[in-house]
């Protein structure tokens, strides 16, 4: 087993016990502070498994910018709330039937690193063997999200720009 | 969010927020060729914007950042994307195919993304600040 | 075995919990968070499919030829964008619940719905 392996496998595990950890804290303080120290982790997966963009921007994100909007809203509600369950039964047993066919789904699926997986066979070579020609930068990733895929890139700025007016019509005030 | 804190808290994020401002602007025009990219700068400079809100007061930031002028950066920075999509095809190609722009393609790629990555950092900030804004003014 | 398949069954196991905090958690706050963690689970699995082995980050280099697949960091940076945009958006339903209602959890909101309809 390399270094990269068992550093993939512990970050897995712990990103995992802070999961459970976070299902059943009760202090909305401690939740959020715990779902900012999970993104961080998660950040820290990502770079191992070698997306430095992704790992980059869910550190600024997840870990930056969530977390401070989840302690805006709890400075509105006040942190003093109850927090409450619903049943115990019902749910566990609707997550075990949907788990146990996901993990029956993941069987099929190609071993993890696996190089001739499907979903390396397709545009992906064009994306890394041609785009040092087509376009010219080394980041392919740069290239992918805004060149090749450029229109998928507005949609998401929309959807942005979208959430933003979203928010001012909901808690915004009238402009002075 | 506008009691007084600490000197020392406040002289330390005095000398942290240029340093993440400038940094913004590296990781928004060096995307090309490390990772990096306007998702990304964008967010670091509403950080930046976030936190000189936090250490001194909503007041004092609106002064620099009024809300009026981040909220016509929220639309700009989209309407700089389309707007290369537009005259993209004006000039006779695709949607947002910037091979167009200029005579050599692989100069006119690297105008293109330079532009759009500007349109999606100034949006994603922009947007990021505008949201914080509004949560701020609406826990008073 | 276990190595080839633990990034899916962590993803699946992140995934329930997220789910599980969706379902059984009164509080609006937390369900949030339990939406996050299902989204973060969801951005693993993708990752985790783009891997190659012995690869590495996709930044061309000379010296380099295996990289692992652009598709899905680009699928997964933009979705992590709109993620903390549509949270955001869940956290300003919440204030507006919160001022209506006095509280955001939902057993009580649920109480002050059915008094309102009986009265």
């Amino acid at each position: 087993m390399g270094i990269e392996t068992i550093i993939n496998l512990s970050l897995l595990t712990l990103l995992a016990l802070s999961a459970i950890v976070l299902m059943r804290l009760q202090n909305l303080l401690a939740v959020v502070l715990l779902s900012g120290i999970y993104s961080l982790l998660s950040a820290g997966l990502f770079v191992s498994l070698d997306a430095v963009d992704v790992a980059f921007t869910e550190a600024a994100v997840g870990a930056g910018l969530t977390t401070i909007l989840l302690l805006g809203a709890i400075a509105i509600i006040g942190k003093e709330q109850t927090v409450s369950r619903h049943g115990k039964l019902l749910p566990l047993v609707v997550i075990a039937i949907t788990a146990s066919a996901l993990i029956y789904g993941t069987l099929d699926m190609p071993i993890f690193g696996d190089p001739t997986a499907p979903i390396h066979a397709y545009v992906a070579p064009r994306y890394l063997f041609q785009s040092g020609e087509e376009i010219g930068i080394p980041n392919v990733v740069t290239s992918v999200l805004a060149s090749y895929r450029g229109y998928d890139t507005l949609g998401e700025v929309a959807v942005v720009f979208t959430a933003a007016i979203g928010v001012l019509l909901l808690l915004g005030k009238p402009n002075k | 969010m506008s009691k007084k804190i600490s000197l020392i808290l406040r002289q330390t994020c005095n000398l942290i927020i240029p340093a993440v401002l400038l940094y913004a602007l590296y990781v928004q025009f060096h995307g090309d060729y490390g990772p990096g990219g306007g998702f990304q700068a964008g967010v670091i400079f509403a950080a930046a914007v976030i936190l000189y809100t936090l250490v001194h007061g909503r007041e004092k930031a609106q002064r620099i950042f009024p809300a009026s002028i981040i909220r016509i950066f929220v639309a700009l920075g989209l309407l700089l994307y389309a707007a290369v999509g537009v005259i993209t095809m004006v000039m006779g190609g695709n949607f947002l195919d910037y091979s167009v722009l200029l005579h050599a393609p692989q100069h006119a790629q690297h105008l293109g993304i330079f532009v759009i990555e500007l349109g999606v950092g100034v949006t994603v900030a922009a947007v990021m600040i505008i949201i914080f804004y509004a949560l701020d003014e609406y826990s008073d | 075995m276990l190595a080839d398949y633990y990034n899916y069954w962590v993803v699946i196991i992140l995934m329930m919990i997220g789910f599980y905090i969706v379902i059984s958690d009164a509080n609006l706050i937390k369900k949030i968070i339990g939406l996050t963690i299902f989204q973060t689970s969801v951005f693993i699995l993708f990752i985790s499919m783009g891997k190659v082995d012995g690869g590495t980050a996709p930044i061309l280099v000379d010296t380099l030829t295996v990289y692992s697949n652009p598709l899905p960091h680009v699928l997964i940076l933009t979705a992590i964008v709109v993620g903390v945009a549509t949270t955001a958006l869940g956290l300003a339903i919440i204030a507006r619940i919160h001022r209506a209602y006095g509280s955001v959890d939902e057993n009580v909101i649920h109480a002050q719905d059915e008094k309102q309809e009986k009265a």
